[in-house]
């Protein structure tokens, strides 16, 4: 019940913020240009073509009733033209999310099962060489940037052992899986279609890798750091006292008290994720939703740039409630805190 | 009174300066700082080629590997990218000291006020609309900004500014609010001191500490911001040299002449690591002291 309403607040205050959002994006896009009109047609276009797009996008309006065009437009679902595309926003987006979420979910899933795993490894051996490769690997892995590690992958794995692609999402000869949920790893398994599903997890690996080293870096960190604090615990003497083996007290019982500070980290890396991906799919040339989003801020494509970050950020707000509902139910203490609340 | 007074902020410093200096990582992150200032400030008289610096064109030595002329090799047409890459230091440094020295006191100062009034509707309006901003992180925000603007290191500096102040704001609230309601400041209001006496004499200090901590750490962090910018093109233009611009310039010849891009790259990642060696440091000594 408590859980329940305090989902109930989370959304409530995610739905001001949202409103806040769309309002800040909306003026970003139309105050910091100049002239959204003269963008859309270019320097050369006359001057009755610009006055008359002025009409038409309600530039000659004041802000206030743009702003209230634009967002109940946007509540119907249409986001207006992107410049670049000429189709309506929403179906770019549509057609180009799938392609970044099955990258970022790919990234999500190293970053947590290696970063995790590093961590244990290194807070079992702590102290030894094994150790300090870890902490040296991570120190280096959280100050690299992620365009920095999509140059690197794609110079070591790419060119000078050439075991992966370098772009796009799938090889030009294969057959495409029929559309279904627009991720085509899901597609092609849907379908039975083997060689579709391996083809495009190789293109998708060294992205959500260039994506995943970072944050994979600084979970390592945070959960050998956590583990290493809690080995001097009573509670760790009590079971060792008692003859549980230690392998067992680090992997059932310590680990999975350290997972709390991981993951309830692991919130703001999956919203790093989206955002690095701006860059990284520009880097591997990868049809995702961010590269979209990356072409449209480089060409001032401003429904498209206010479209598609405002999509993000709802995006954003529900992944932070949804981890820290995991948080709270996994965290005994916060969970009885809030009962008694 | 006052020369005692004086002997103990001496010693605590000396305290303080101790405690860094045992910790060996945070001292390589210092010397590491100490060389990319000393580089930056004295890169005309330091690099080999100071005129590859700017817009200069020698197409016999274009494209060569690295070599004792030219350690890290030159780029397609035919300048030392070491130089370059002593030059692109000083837009790295000015990005990431202008932006903390134009974030801090603004993001310092509204969320002191948020956490003066705590409860009241300024605190709620202030921290809401921070909340807005951190929606989105800052790298998204920045780049929205800065492609709206024209592209110059300055511009692209207030677009990490516009999408990073709310962090400080954040710190101070959180420091501020809990302050606010300690008896100092209490007798303080009841003795008739004004608001901005309070807000600046009282509850500040108090505040430092976190924010201090931050500092260093951040500034690292908003270089990879802004190399990230200029890696798109939205930073400093050319021929002026940047890092990030570089990286993105060179990745066009991979693999064959992979020096272009994989040198500055390397920079980029040295100035973050140690200004996150120094920061760590920094945060080692701050917060242990406090206990």
């Amino acid at each position: 019940m408590s859980l329940l309403s305090y989902l109930v607040r989370r959304l409530a205050l995610a739905i001001v913020v949202l409103i806040g959002l769309s309002i800040l994006l909306f003026l970003i896009a139309r105050v910091l240009p100049g002239d959204p009109a003269r963008i859309a047609l270019g320097p050369r276009a006359p001057e009755y073509a610009i006055e008359n797009l002025r009409k038409q996008m309600n530039l000659d309006k004041p802000l206030y009733t743009q702003y209230y065009l634009w967002i109940s437009n946007l509540l119907k679902g249409d986001l207006g033209l992107s410049l670049l595309s000429r189709r309506p926003v929403q179906e770019d987006i549509r057609e180009y999310f799938p392609a970044t979420f099955e990258e970022v979910l790919l990234a999500a899933i190293i970053l947590s099962i290696a970063g995790i795993g590093l961590g244990v490894l290194a807070a079992k051996y702590t102290n030894t060489w094994l150790d300090g490769i870890v902490r040296i690997f991570a120190y280096l892995g959280i100050v690299t940037p992620a365009f920095i590690w999509a140059i690197i992958l794609l110079l070591i794995f790419g060119y000078w052992v050439p075991i992966f692609p370098i772009q796009g999402r799938i090889s030009p000869d294969i057959l495409l899986p029929p559309r279904i949920t627009g991720m085509l790893t899901l597609d092609s398994l849907l379908t039975g279609n083997w060689v579709a599903f391996w083809d495009a997890l190789k293109h998708l690996i060294l992205p959500s890798l260039a994506l995943a080293m970072a944050p994979m870096a600084q979970a390592a960190r945070i959960m050998r750091s956590s583990i290493c604090s809690d080995l001097g615990a009573d509670h760790v003497s009590a079971m060792t006292a008692y003859g549980v083996p230690q392998n067992r007290i680090l992997t059932k019982y310590l680990s999975r008290l350290s997972l709390i500070p991981t993951i309830s980290i692991m919130s703001l890396d999956i919203v790093a994720l989206f955002a690095s991906a701006f860059v990284v799919e520009l880097v591997f040339n990868f049809p995702g939703l961010s590269r979209y989003g990356m072409h449209a801020i480089l060409n001032k494509d401003l429904n498209a740039i206010s479209g598609v970050l405002l999509i993000f950020g709802a995006l954003f707000t529900l992944i932070t409630i949804f981890i820290d509902l995991i948080v709270a139910y996994l965290d005994p203490r916060i969970r009885l805190q809030r009962r008694g609340m | 009174m006052k020369t005692l007074n004086l002997n103990a902020t001496w010693n605590s410093i000396k305290r303080s300066i101790y405690k860094f200096s045992r910790n060996k990582i945070s001292v390589v992150g210092f010397f590491m700082v100490l060389f990319i200032v000393i580089v930056a400030i004295f890169a005309p008289y330091l690099a080999p080629y100071p005129k590859h610096a700017g817009a200069f064109v020698d197409y016999d030595n274009a494209s060569k590997p690295p070599s004792l002329a030219y350690p890290f090799g030159t780029d397609a047409i035919g300048r030392d990218i070491l130089s370059r890459v002593m030059f692109a230091f000083r837009g790295a440094l000015i990005m990431g000291l202008g932006v903390i020295a134009m974030i801090v006191p603004i993001g310092v100062l509204v969320g002191l006020i948020a956490g003066y009034y705590r409860g009241s509707w300024i605190d709620t309006v202030i921290m809401r609309i921070t909340d807005i901003f951190i929606t989105l992180p800052a790298l998204l925000l920045a780049l929205a900004v800065a492609a709206l603007l024209r592209p110059t290191l300055f511009n692209s500096m207030m677009a990490v500014a516009f999408a990073w102040w709310p962090a400080y704001a954040r710190i101070a609230y959180s420091m501020a609010s809990s302050v606010q309601n300690e008896v100092f400041v209490r007798a303080a209001e009841i003795s008739g001191a004004s608001k901005t006496h309070i807000i600046f004499k009282e509850i500040l200090p108090n505040c430092l500490v976190p924010i201090f901590t931050k500092m260093p750490l951040d500034i690292g962090w908003v270089i990879l911001v802004g190399a990230t910018l200029s890696f798109v093109g939205l930073g400093e233009q050319p021929p002026t040299p940047a890092l990030g611009t570089m990286v993105s310039d060179g990745a066009k010849y991979l693999p064959h002449q992979w020096w272009v891009s994989v040198f500055p790259a390397l920079a980029i990642v040295f100035i973050i690591l140690a200004f996150n060696l120094l920061g760590d440091g920094i945060k080692d000594m701050l917060t242990t002291e406090e206990v």
